[in-house]
C-alpha cells in the first residue's frame, strides 16, 4: 500500500501503449480510490482493455507508469496479482472440471491452505448464488453463470481491487442486473472495482466515477453528473407535462429557470432546465395559474446522452 | 500437478499409448521369435531384443521408437499453451500470483512425466516379455545399459516436447502449431539425410587427395546429420545397446590397433563414447525450452 496516498489504489501517470505506429493508449492519467466503482467507458478499440492489461502487468507498457496498491505491475507482478482480481472479457474456465475444481485450482495457484480454500470456495459460491451448482461441470454453465463464477474467484481471492473487463457484455437483462448487484456487493466489502464497458446505461447505475475513453485518451473523467454538466451544460433538468396553460410563458418567470424547451413529440411536454431543483415552485406556479399538472419528473442526466453528445461534438470538431 | 492429471486422463493419451504399444510390440515380438533360436550365452541377449531387426517387420524396436517418440512428444505438447489461450483461461490463470515460467515449466514437466511413464511401462513390458519368452535373466550390465537407454529416450522425447511447446507458444491456432511441429519432424526424418549429403557433395572438392580430406568431409557429413535430434538419439542408443560399438564416426586404423574385433566395450566406455550425444540432446532440449520461455514471457495475454 502506498504510504503517501492511502486511499488511492490504482494510479496511472502518462500511461502509454504503442503498437507499431498506432498509439492504443496515449498518455493517460487516472487514479482510482479505495472502495469506489470506477467505470472505463468508450467505444470498442478505444484502449480500455489495453489499459487494464497494463495495470495487471499482462502486457508491457510503452511509457509512463502504473502503481497498483503501491506496486509496479511490471517489476513486482506477483505482489500485484496477489491483491488484484481480474475477470477478463469472456472468461474461460476448464470445461471438463467442476466449478469447485476450477476454484480449487486457482486456490492452489494462490497457495492457500487446503481447508482455508474449501471454506472460502463455499462462501464465495454462496455469495454469487452458485452454491447449488458447485459440483457441476463448467461446460454446462451459461455465460452469466461463468461470469458469476469469475466474480466468485475474485471473492475467494479476497482481492483488494477487482478489475472487470466488459463484465456485462453478452448477458441478458436479468443476468446483467444480478451481476451489477454482485459488483455492488464487492464495493460493500470494501473492494475497489474498475470495470470497463460500452453499455452505458447499465454502468451508469453502479459507477461512482467514470472515465470516457476516446482513441486512447481519456476524454472526460468524473461522476456522471459532473460529466453531464461538462457536456450537456450545467443545470438541473426536469420534465413537465401540463394542460390548459402556456407553460413556456408561465414557467420562465420562476427564479432559477434557465430554459424551457419542448421535449419530444408529445403535446404539452416541456423540458425545463434550472440551476437548482425547482419542482416545487413549478408545481405551485402551474396550479395557481389554473393549469392541470399531469407530470413532473426529475430528469437524471443519462450517460448515454453525455456519450452521444460528446462524440458528436468530437466528430464535428475533427 | 493438474497438468499431469489432465494428460493421464485424456483420451489423446490413451490413443498415443495404444499407438506406441502397437508400434513397439511387432518388432519386439518377432525379434523374440528370432532370438529364441539363437543360443549364445556371451552376447548381450536382452539388448538384442531392442536392436534386432526382424525380417518380417524390417524395423527394430529402437528404430520404431526413434520414429514414434517425436510423434508422441508432439502429441503431448503441440497445444499446451495455445489451447489455454483458446479456452480463454490463460489470462485468468496468469492474473493469479504465479510467474509465467512456472506455468510453462509445469506444462513441460507434466508432459515429460507423462511421457516417461509411458516409456517406462513399455520398457518394463518388453523386458518382462523377454524374461518370459527367453527364460534367461538379464545380467546387471544389461539392465544398466537398458536404463541408460531409457534416459536417452526420455531426453530425446524432451527435445521434441520442447519443440512442440515452442510452436504452441508461437502460434495461436492449435492446428498450425501441430502442423509445424509435424512438418519439422518429417523434415528431419525424410529430407534432412538427403539434404545433408547434398550439402556435403556440394562442398566437396573435386578430388579427394588425402585421408585428411576424406576425414574432414566425413566429419562435415556427420556434423550436419547430428543437427537432427533423431541422429543423436540413434547414435546414443547404438552405443548403449550394442556394446561392440567402438566409434560412431569412420574408424581409423589407429583406433583398430590392439582392439579385438567384435569384443564388447565396458559400460563406462560406451557411456563415454556417447556422452556428446547425450549432452547434445539435453542441451537441445534446454535451448528450445528457453526459446519458448523467452517468447512466452514477452507475449501479450489478451483474451
Amino acid at each position: 500500500m502506498a504510504d503517501t496516498k492511502p486511499d488511492t489504489v490504482i494510479e496511472a501517470r502518462g500511461l502509454t501503449k504503442v503498437y507499431g505506429s498506432h498509439r492504443a493508449v496515449d498518455a493517460i492519467d487516472l487514479g482510482i480510490r479505495r472502495g469506489e466503482i470506477f467505470g472505463l467507458l468508450g467505444p470498442n478499440g478505444a484502449g480500455k482493455t489495453t489499459t487494464i492489461l497494463m495495470m495487471l502487468g499482462l502486457t508491457e507498457t510503452s511509457g509512463g507508469s502504473v502503481d497498483v496498491l503501491g506496486f509496479d505491475p511490471v517489476r513486482q507482478p506477483l505482489e500485484v496479482k496477489r491483491r488484484v482480481g481480474y475477470l477478463p472479457d469472456a472468461v474461460g474456465f476448464y470445461d471438463h472440471l467442476t466449478a469447485r475444481e476450477n476454484l480449487r485450482y486457482t486456490a492452489r495457484l494462490l497457495s492457500l491452505p487446503r481447508r482455508e480454500a474449501e471454506t472460502r470456495i463455499a462462501e464465495a459460491m454462496e455469495s454469487v448464488n452458485l452454491a447449488e451448482v458447485l459440483d457441476k461441470r463448467v461446460s454446462t454453465f451459461s455465460r452469466g453463470m461463468r461470469q458469476r463464477l469469475g466474480i466468485a474467484e475474485i471473492v475467494m481471492k479476497r482481492a483488494e481491487v477487482a478489475i472487470l473487463d466488459e463484465p456485462t457484455s453478452g448477458l441478458d437483462p436479468h443476468s446483467t442486473f444480478e451481476l451489477l448487484e454482485m459488483i455492488r456487493g464487492l464495493k460493500r466489502a470494501g473492494v475497489a472495482v474498475l470495470l470497463s464497458s460500452h453499455l452505458l446505461d447499465r454502468v451508469q447505475s453502479v459507477c461512482d466515477r467514470v472515465a470516457l475513453f476516446n482513441e486512447g485518451r481519456i476524454a472526460l473523467m468524473g461522476t456522471v453528473v459532473e460529466l453531464a454538466n461538462q457536456v450537456l451544460g450545467a443545470g438541473h433538468p426536469i420534465l413537465v407535462e401540463a394542460a390548459g396553460i402556456d407553460i413556456a410563458a408561465t414557467l420562465r418567470g420562476i427564479e432559477g429557470v434557465q430554459s424551457v424547451m419542448p421535449e419530444g413529440e408529445g403535446e404539452g411536454a416541456w423540458r425545463v432546465v434550472a440551476d437548482r431543483d425547482v419542482r416545487a415552485a413549478v408545481a405551485h406556479r402551474i396550479v395557481t395559474s389554473g393549469g392541470a399538472l399531469t407530470r413532473l419528473a426529475d430528469l437524471q442526466p443519462s450517460l448515454e446522452e453525455v456519450y452521444t453528445r460528446y462524440f458528436e461534438g468530437a466528430r464535428r470538431a475533427a | 500437478m493438474k497438468e499431469l492429471a489432465d494428460h493421464l486422463s485424456s483420451v489423446r493419451m490413451l490413443i498415443l499409448t495404444l499407438f506406441v504399444i502397437a508400434f513397439g510390440a511387432f518388432p519386439v515380438a518377432s525379434s523374440l521369435q528370432t532370438l529364441r533360436t539363437v543360443v549364445d550365452p556371451n552376447s548381450f541377449l536382452f539388448l538384442r531384443i531392442f536392436t534386432l531387426e526382424p525380417e518380417q517387420v524390417g524395423i527394430s524396436f529402437v528404430a520404431a521408437l526413434n520414429f514414434i517418440i517425436p510423434l508422441m512428444a508432439i502429441g503431448l505438447g503441440f497445444d499446451s499453451v495455445n489451447s489455454e489461450f483458446n479456452r480463454r483461461t490463460l489470462s485468468r490463470v496468469l492474473s493469479q500470483p504465479i510467474y509465467r515460467d512456472a506455468l510453462l515449466m509445469g506444462k513441460f514437466l507434466a508432459g515429460l512425466a507423462t511421457f516417461a511413464v509411458v516409456l517406462v511401462a513399455l520398457w518394463l513390458i518388453v523386458l518382462g516379455a523377454g524374461l518370459l519368452l527367453l527364460g534367461v535373466p538379464p545380467r546387471g550390465v544389461e539392465v544398466a545399459r537398458g536404463v541408460g537407454f531409457l534416459v536417452v529416450a526420455i531426453a530425446y522425447g524432451g527435445v521434441w516436447l520442447a519443440i512442440s511447446m515452442l510452436f504452441s507458444v508461437l502460434f495461436r491456432s492449435t492446428a498450425t502449431s501441430a502442423l509445424c511441429a509435424l512438418g519439422l519432424w518429417l523434415f528431419f526424418f525424410l529430407l534432412w539425410p538427403q539434404l545433408a549429403s547434398a550439402i556435403v557433395s556440394a562442398v566437396a572438392p573435386g578430388e579427394i587427395r588425402s585421408v585428411e580430406d576424406y576425414a574432414a568431409l566425413q566429419d562435415l557429413a556427420m556434423g550436419l546429420m547430428r543437427l537432427s535430434p533423431g541422429t543423436l538419439f540413434s547414435e546414443a542408443v547404438l552405443g548403449l545397446l550394442s556394446p561392440e560399438t567402438r566409434t560412431l564416426g569412420p574408424m581409423l586404423p589407429a583406433q583398430m590397433r590392439g582392439a579385438i574385433l567384435g569384443a564388447p566395450l565396458p559400460f563406462d566406455q560406451s557411456l563415454l563414447l556417447i556422452w556428446p550425444q547425450i549432452t547434445g540432446l539435453i542441451a537441445g532440449m534446454i535451448v528450445v525450452f528457453a526459446a519458448a520461455y523467452v517468447v512466452f514471457q514477452r507475449e501479450e495475454v489478451r483474451a
